[in-house]
């Protein structure tokens, strides 16, 4: 029964590692940032979270302790990852892209982060430079 | 069995955490050292509860949730400078 248990953790360990490996690879080989957010939000998270569920399986198993701390620590990744990937994005939007540049919206709005209340609010050294 | 596979992981993780650092180092622009400090974040959690495993205490995940809560603000807190030139306003 340990050997099945010791194969998962193994198994779960080694895909982990390759996870992590693509995503931080990827930041160095996709050519820009928008590209270059893709990989590391996605594939690292995979990685950490299968360390995190390997962790907790070999905690249960070969220790006899049940730990909540992995599932948290999961959890909380998977929350935060996308909100900083948005943060990131944004940031990039507004220090090298103007509305010009941007595909069409679709709607009868423009896009909302570069409408006249948001450029109120940008300080000057953050305003998007018009050619 | 368990102890090459969290060797083998270790050096991933390791060899990722190289990779951000070359990208710190050589970025196009801020932003981009900014993805690249948060990739480190995640990085080293995944070698903190490695190392965890290997040592067999649970003292680790500890580290690993502070390390996980302390990179989520510090990243926020970067875009929101760039953004506004303000953290707090």
């Amino acid at each position: 029964m340990d050997q099945i248990f010791e194969i998962l953790i193994a198994g779960l360990l080694i895909a982990a590692g390759i996870f992590g490996i693509v995503g931080s690879f990827g930041l160095i080989k996709l050519p820009e940032t928008m590209t270059r957010l893709h990989a590391p939000t996605k594939a690292s998270t995979l990685g950490v979270g299968g360390v995190l569920v390997a962790s907790m399986i070999y905690f249960f198993v070969f220790e006899d302790k049940l730990s909540w701390h992995e599932l948290l620590i999961t959890l909380f990744i998977f929350l935060t990852a996308p909100i900083t990937a948005n943060f990131i994005a944004k940031a990039y939007m507004h220090r090298n892209l103007t509305p010009k540049d941007m595909p069409e919206s679709n709607t009868a709005r423009g896009w909302a982060t570069y409408e006249d209340e948001a450029e109120t609010q940008e300080p000057l050294m953050t305003k998007p430079k018009r050619p | 069995m368990i102890t090459f596979a969290i060797a083998f992981a270790s050096i991933c993780f390791g060899l990722g955490l190289l990779f951000n650092l070359w990208r710190v180092f050589n970025a196009s622009g801020v932003t981009d050292r900014v993805l690249a400090l948060d990739t480190m974040v995640i990085n080293i959690i995944a070698l903190l509860v490695l190392y965890g495993m290997s040592v067999g205490t649970g003292v680790y995940f500890e580290a690993a949730l502070l390390f996980a809560m302390t990179g989520f603000v510090s990243t926020v807190a970067y875009c929101k400078f760039i953004l506004r030139g303000d953290i707090i306003e």
